[in-house]
């Protein structure tokens, strides 16, 4: 800690201690520990994408960058007929955008309740809630398939949206309440003396300071939408899937063509992959506080 | 002040005017709970309590065919029948692979390296984190591409002089601890970045006195990192457990629970049995069996790592 600390203070320059050789010999053991971390979580991924530039007979599916990148895969994959992978992003898309915006507004109208206002049986009701960070989505496919069948949903995009809203809406209610419990009292105090109702409360003075929250918990919205499995499998018809679940069941139908299902795996990935890289802050502090504050 | 003492000895225990305000102030939290609570009810509350109740019958799930009520027979079926065994022990094996090694190694990261200052620590944190957000189809096709006869891992093995030309999902040793490693591969970015942001607020006062104390590096450990990660620990645990019994997308597309029955876990044979085989009823109970061993198991892990001595 004294290294750091006089390394980082410049004019403290007598206090600083000579690199031992047990220091040395720790750093080169984290480097040598955080680049081997970073090069297994990247060598699946990256031999995804080498796999996918193999010219179209190749069977190669190792690490090994080809002779003779062929991007042509990736056109193959977008328009080969029998998978629809324009339809199935459109789709996955379609369901993302309805999530979002639904289950930002419903977990922020809940987590305003629980954060700001005394009502008997708010906490025994936020419990009911998280059962939903707990519970194992598996648990209750098999009810609300027909449920969804009773409703007309099967084969809908709302069929999915619905349900995908209910399930990111346990975090989404946690998240908020956080945000909500931590806003400044004074303000909301200052506005009700000027004789602000509650909604007015969260549409003029709260909302407008909760938009760091908000945007982290649209984007892992997003995410989770855009990667949601057995929802989408078990409630929508083949060529209607959303892209992961539509990929998941035509992949028998490309045993012949590795590049171009590798491919089409990328290009599923992407989206995702590219908010991550622009929010990647937000993503990762999103799911640790959201994880060790519940 | 004057109407205060009125109203008190008109109603000594509710004057009115604090119950209107407590009506504005309060109950019009119902209105705001009113939407997100409809959509609980009716996609998660409802279908888990109906998980229950289809348990007890036996139905084929085909409009308009009759059930029968069987009371227990489904559990007595599930609980003795070899393939559900085999699929709830698989689970254990995925606890091992999902949760107990990227916790271990994530807690042995965090406290080796807990007092260095770590150049590009936003760079490899972005990195091991990538996983999280990566769709599981797209990761179990990676995998099953690192597992081929020709794949990654046994070009990596060659380099070691290892020749090796095993398909490994389709072996029959090796196909579940194949997948098992790819929950490792998911799960301990999350659990090394956790540790990390966790290590990093303990109050360094605490590493100073047990040096003053003479304590080591073992003492270090026990008495200040493993308590000061409490929170993180119970996290990491929980999440991770919960991802290892509910685990399905990567089965379903790396092997599908083959070869053989060698990587079915409850989750694809709830998909078998309701959406394969028509077995409404089995299929509940195995969802009943896995939602009880998910919340008995998180409800264990947070009383195992309770907050003993009120550190946090």
């Amino acid at each position: 800690m004294t290294d750091v600390i006089s390394a980082s203070r410049g004019t403290q320059a007598p206090r600083k201690k000579k690199m031992t050789a047990q220091t040395f010999i720790f750093k080169v053991l984290l480097y040598a520990f955080l680049t081997m971390a970073a090069t297994v979580v990247l060598i699946p991924i990256i031999s995804l994408v080498t796999v996918s530039l193999q010219p179209s007979d190749s069977s190669t599916t190792n690490l090994s960058w080809p002779t003779n990148p062929d991007w042509d895969n990736y056109l193959i994959a977008w328009t080969q007929g029998d998978f629809p992978l324009p339809t199935l992003m459109l789709n996955s898309l379609l369901v993302a955008l309805a999530v979002v915006p639904i289950g930002v507004v419903v977990s922020v109208l809940a987590g305003y309740a629980f954060g700001t206002m005394k009502f008997p049986g708010s906490n025994a009701l936020f419990y009911i809630f998280m059962i939903g960070l707990v519970m194992p989505f598996e648990a209750t496919i098999v009810p609300l398939y027909y449920q969804l069948r009773a409703m007309g949903l099967i084969n809908n995009l709302w069929g999915v949206i619905l349900p995908q809203v209910a399930l990111f809406c346990a975090f989404g209610i946690f998240w908020m309440r956080q945000f909500f419990m931590a806003s400044p009292p004074a303000l909301v105090e200052a506005a009700r003396i000027d004789g602000a109702n509650s909604f007015r409360i969260l549409r003029s003075v709260l909302l407008p300071i909760a938009w760091p929250p908000v945007l982290t918990l649209a984007t892992l919205m997003f995410i989770w939408s855009w990667n949601e499995f057995l929802l989408s499998l078990v409630v929508l018809d083949r060529g209607t899937r959303t892209a992961p679940s539509g990929l998941g069941t035509f992949m028998g139908q490309w045993v012949s063509d590795i590049p171009a299902l590798s491919a089409a795996a990328v290009i599923i990935a992407l989206p995702t992959i590219l908010l991550y890289v622009a929010l990647n802050r937000r993503i990762i502090s999103g799911i640790l506080q959201g994880a060790v504050k519940g | 002040m004057n109407q205060e003492i009125k109203s008190a000895a008109a109603k000594p225990a509710k004057p009115r005017r604090r119950r209107r305000f407590r009506w504005n102030e309060g109950y019009f939290g119902f209105l705001y709970l009113l939407p997100a609570a409809l959509f609980f009810l009716t996609f998660v509350l409802i279908p888990l309590i109906q998980t229950f109740n289809l348990s007890l019958w036996d139905w084929s799930g085909i409009q308009g065919a009759p059930s029968t009520w069987v009371g227990l027979d489904n559990y007595r079926y599930v609980l003795s029948n070899p393939e559900s065994l085999a699929a709830l022990s698989h689970s254990m094996v995925f606890i091992v692979t999902f949760c107990i090694i990227p916790v271990t190694l994530g807690i042995t990261f965090a406290a080796l390296f807990s007092r260095q200052k770590i150049a590009g620590l936003v760079f490899f944190r972005t990195i091991v984190f990538l996983p999280q957000v990566i769709s599981s189809v797209v990761i179990g096709i990676a995998w099953r591409w690192v597992y081929q006869d020709r794949g990654t891992l046994n070009q990596f093995l060659g380099f070691f002089g290892i020749e090796s030309t095993r398909g490994w999902l389709g072996d029959f040793d090796w196909a579940l601890p194949a997948v098992g490693i790819i929950g490792s591969w998911v799960m301990t970015g999350l659990c090394m970045v956790l540790f990390l942001s966790g290590v990093g607020r303990i109050d360094s006062d605490l590493y100073d006195a047990v040096k003053v104390d003479g304590g080591g590096a073992f003492r270090e450990f026990f008495a200040v990192t493993l308590p000061g990660l409490r929170p993180e620990l119970t996290v990491a645990t929980t999440i991770t457990i919960i991802a290892a019994l509910r685990t399905f997308d990567i089965v379903f597309v790396t092997t599908k629970g083959g070869p053989g029955k060698e990587t079915i876990v409850p989750g694809t044979e709830i998909y078998r049995l309701a959406f394969r085989e028509n077995e409404i009823g089995e299929a509940a109970t195995m969802a009943v069996v896995l939602a009880v061993i998910v919340f008995t198991l998180v409800r264990t892990v947070g009383w195992l790592l309770r907050d003993r001595d009120g550190i946090r």
